[in-house]
């Protein structure tokens, strides 16, 4: 997995729980050292180690851990920059969904070994949509969860959000668009750079 | 100008992958970028959605739809391959004359000037496509320079690591460290006095308190150790709770007994750990380098290892000295050994956990 996935694991961990607990992940999971490095790709098998000995540690399951690291992705100043790359998405919430097909692409654009299965969105009736989160990498439909969350209340939007399932080489999510301009959201400068 | 030829000319000049249609949705002319994607195909006359399939929005299905949606973003894709994906924006003529479409490449542009082998003049000259490409390029290979040099400097790291002469945990000499220091002693024939101390409970300790508890413990042992022997002795931890220190020119028992003791009795006084007292002990084997007439490393590790052995088996918190009468019972020697012929081999293949004592078979009771 590369190393940006999991210097983002590591950054929401440290975070949100604190270093000493990272630490004693890591120890647990025999990773030998503490610091992913952002632009190595690493093992599988290590990643899914330190995923294991996190959900033990923190006793929650992996899911409900993922999601949160989705919101963190998006909510955190520690990684604004991110939030900022997918507000280039679009105008609205709506025009954000459709531009996530277009996120894996991106993403490989700037990174060019950074592989984000394909993302896929259709629009349904009455402001309902699907997201088809493809197969390759575990847990992608569970942090995708939390991003659409916290992009929703980054645009100001209300949406109700369900994990309807696994389908043929995907995971499904319902996104409901109860009201485009629920709240006012936050601020987006096209032009500002994240710092 | 106002006729459909003066349009053309305009379109041509200013976005050339244009799509003019009529009403019917029929295509009636393509702009000069757009026919180059597709040299073979005659696109005057063709419906444009049989041409190109509607990815987005969902809602348009048939030409009325189209035509009626200006201003929509269009997400759309050759039918014929290669399947280019294409960005579109519909602007209709008025007097229901039919409709613009002005295409793009969006993030297709990268495998589309291959695919194509288009050039600058394909493109407007307001168009920020040539900028885009050449963004991508310097990225790259900035990237690629960067990735480079952190795989070289990953690479240097681990190196230097393996070079390490110091135990980063405690900041004692490491077991590499160790080698080479009785190397040198040896060579220069100085006699020394060689210990190798092992923790007593110090499992126990990592079990209930966690591992930081366990390297925190770890930590003032090393600064005991430190403290209760001279400067230029040398103190390596050589396994998780094993030590060996070694003591220049000092072959004098008394002192070494002394000096073994007051280290057990210091070891023994609870380390607090976050207001935790946790509690080790330590047993001691020491070994002469006069002991023998040829001194090798690994025979005095070996004979301070039995001398350890005897202290373990003494109870713990005890010191011993190797003597010649000492040698492992065969039973003990097949449990050190991991059951592998002990009493044929000799002395010198004993080797010293690297690891960390294996706390469950190794040790006497």
């Amino acid at each position: 997995m590369h190393g940006l996935i999991n210097k983002a694991i590591q950054s929401f961990v440290c975070s949100t729980y604190g270093k000493s607990r990272w630490i004693r992940v890591t120890e647990a999971a025999n990773l030998g050292f503490v610091e992913y490095e952002a632009m190595l790709v690493y093992d599988n098998r290590v990643s899914r180690r330190v995923l294991d000995e996190l959900c033990r540690e923190l006793g929650r399951p992996q899911a409900e851990l993922l999601e949160d690291l989705g919101t963190y992705l998006v909510s955190n100043p520690n990684t604004e920059a991110l939030r900022r790359l997918l507000r280039f998405g679009g105008v609205t919430y709506v025009e954000f969904l459709h531009s996530l097909d277009d996120l894996p692409d991106r993403a490989r654009l700037a990174v060019s070994d950074l592989d984000l299965p394909p993302l896929e969105l259709r629009e349904e009736q009455d402001g309902r949509f699907s997201l088809a989160c493809h197969d390759g990498l575990p847990g992608y439909a569970d942090v995708m969860m939390g991003i659409l969350r916290a992009m929703a209340d980054d645009y100001g939007a209300l949406v109700i959000l369900e994990h309807v399932g696994t389908g043929q080489d995907c995971e499904v999510i319902e996104i409901t668009l109860i009201e485009t301009a629920f709240a006012e959201g936050r601020k987006f400068d096209l032009g500002a750079r994240a710092g | 100008m106002t006729g459909p030829g003066d349009l053309v000319t305009l379109l041509d000049r200013l976005c050339p992958m244009f799509a003019l249609l009529d009403s019917d949705g029929r295509i009636s002319r393509v702009g000069p970028t757009l026919q180059k994607l597709r040299p073979q195909t005659s696109f005057e006359g063709t419906a444009f959605l049989e041409t190109f399939e509607l990815l987005r929005p969902r809602s348009i299905v048939g030409v009325p739809e189209l035509m009626a949606c200006s201003g929509a973003k269009l997400h759309l894709r050759f039918r014929d391959a290669p399947r280019t994906a294409l960005k579109g924006l519909i602007v209709p003529l008025p007097g229901n004359q039919g409709a613009v479409v002005n295409l793009s490449f969006g993030i297709s542009i990268l495998d589309a000037v291959r695919d194509y082998a288009l050039t600058a003049a394909d493109f407007a000259g307001t168009d920020l496509a040539i900028e885009l490409l050449y963004l991508v390029e310097t990225k790259s290979a900035a990237m690629e320079a960067s990735r480079k040099l952190n795989l070289q400097l990953q690479g240097a790291k681990i190196a230097a690591e393996e070079q390490a002469f110091t135990d980063t945990l405690t900041g004692l000499k490491n077991r590499r460290a160790m080698d080479h220091v009785l190397k040198r002693l040896l060579t220069g024939a100085t006699p020394f006095a060689l210990m190798h101390l092992d923790l007593d409970y110090f499992k126990s300790v990592n079990d209930t308190l966690g591992h930081a508890a366990g390297d925190h413990v770890l930590q003032q042992v090393a600064r005991i150790m430190v403290e209760e022997t001279r400067g230029h002795d040398t103190i390596a931890r050589i396994g998780g709770d094993e030590f060996v220190l070694v003591f220049n020119f000092l072959q004098d028992r008394e002192r070494l007994d002394s000096i073994a003791r007051r280290l057990i009795d210091r070891l023994e006084e609870p380390i607090d750990y976050n207001g935790e007292a946790c509690r080790v002990s330590a047993s001691i084997g020491t070994v002469l380098s006069s002991q023998f007439a040829a001194p090798e490393a690994s025979k005095l590790l070996h004979a301070a290892d039995l001398a350890l052995y005897a202290a373990k088996r003494d109870g713990r918190a005890t010191h011993r000295f190797y003597s010649r009468d000492l040698c492992l019972p065969q039973d003990d020697a097949q449990m050190r050994r991991g059951g592998g012929g002990a009493g044929t081999q000799p002395a010198g293949s004993v080797r010293l956990s690297a690891n960390g004592p294996d706390i469950g078979g190794k040790k006497a009771p």
